[in-house]
């Protein structure tokens, strides 16, 4: 799915991120746990998460993920943005929950990691 | 080449300096993604638990021909029990732990997973040392 797909399904803001109209992905996963994030064998996905921190930041860094969603409304802090711009992280923010955004994803054809 | 880090005790934010510095000359010297991934893991998941439950360490990765050995020392306060501590969901973490993401007892089993070989040693009231390498 493309990211500007899923940046309309979900209503989403850009808090920090480029290249959003050539980047593509194919499946996602939602936490709010870093630490089974950090088992995952799947890379370029989409995080779907309620945890907004500069640990988010650095696991999807570690993880090899390049964009991460922050369910309802949490914003990405001037911390995160800072550590985003090095790691080249695509931060988003929607109003929808972690339920929702999943939802409607899926139905769209975004596929789950398991 | 030699990496050495300081790990500050509770400093969450600085936590992840040496999985990203790692990482970055893992990159320059063309190591297979897969392999950086599950380096930079166990790095990362062994720099958590120096910031969550100890007062404080160094981080040191040796990268020679085809091996990269890390090792994370640490001054205390040791485990107590260090089969326990690496069964899975085993936790001692503090909310504040939890809150960052972290705490469900995966780290140490995900350090292992990721590592061909992984030697922890701890003597409690002294501190814990963790040796792993994982050949590139
Ligand atoms: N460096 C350390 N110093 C003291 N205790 C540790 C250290 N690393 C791990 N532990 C102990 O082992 C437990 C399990 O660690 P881990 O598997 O990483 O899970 P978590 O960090 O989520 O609690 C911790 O909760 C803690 O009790
Ligand atoms: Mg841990």
């Amino acid at each position: 799915m493309r990211l500007t797909e899923i940046i309309r399904l979900t209503r989403a803001h850009l808090a920090i991120g480029s290249e959003i109209e050539v980047r593509d992905i194919q499946k996602a996963f939602s936490s709010d746990l870093m630490s089974d994030v950090l088992t995952l064998d799947t890379e370029h996905i989409l995080l779907i998460t309620g945890l907004a921190n500069v640990q988010l930041v650095r696991t999807a860094e570690m993880a090899d993920i390049e964009v991460v969603l922050l369910a309802r409304n949490k914003k990405a802090s001037p911390e995160m943005i800072e550590l985003a711009k090095e790691t080249g992280l695509v931060i988003l923010e929607t109003p929808y929950s972690i339920f929702r955004a999943s939802g409607i994803l899926y139905e769209n054809g975004l596929n789950p990691v398991y | 080449m030699k990496l050495v880090f300081e790990i500050a005790r509770g400093d969450f934010t600085a936590a992840g300096k040496a999985s990203s510095g790692i990482k970055k000359v893992l990159k320059q010297l063309l190591v297979d993604p897969k392999t950086i991934k599950r380096i930079v893991v166990a790095v990362y998941e062994a720099e958590v638990n120096v910031v969550a439950h100890s007062v404080g360490g160094t981080l040191t990765a040796n990268i020679s021909g085809n091996e990269i050995t890390v090792v994370v020392q640490d001054y205390g306060p040791g485990i107590s029990d260090i089969e326990q501590a690496m069964k899975v969901g085993f936790s001692t973490a503090s909310r504040k732990v939890r809150e960052m993401g972290f705490g469900a007892g995966m780290g140490l089993p995900n350090i292992k997973k990721n590592t061909d070989e992984l030697t922890i040693q701890s003597q409690p009231g002294k501190g814990t040392m963790l040796v792993f390498s994982i050949s590139i």
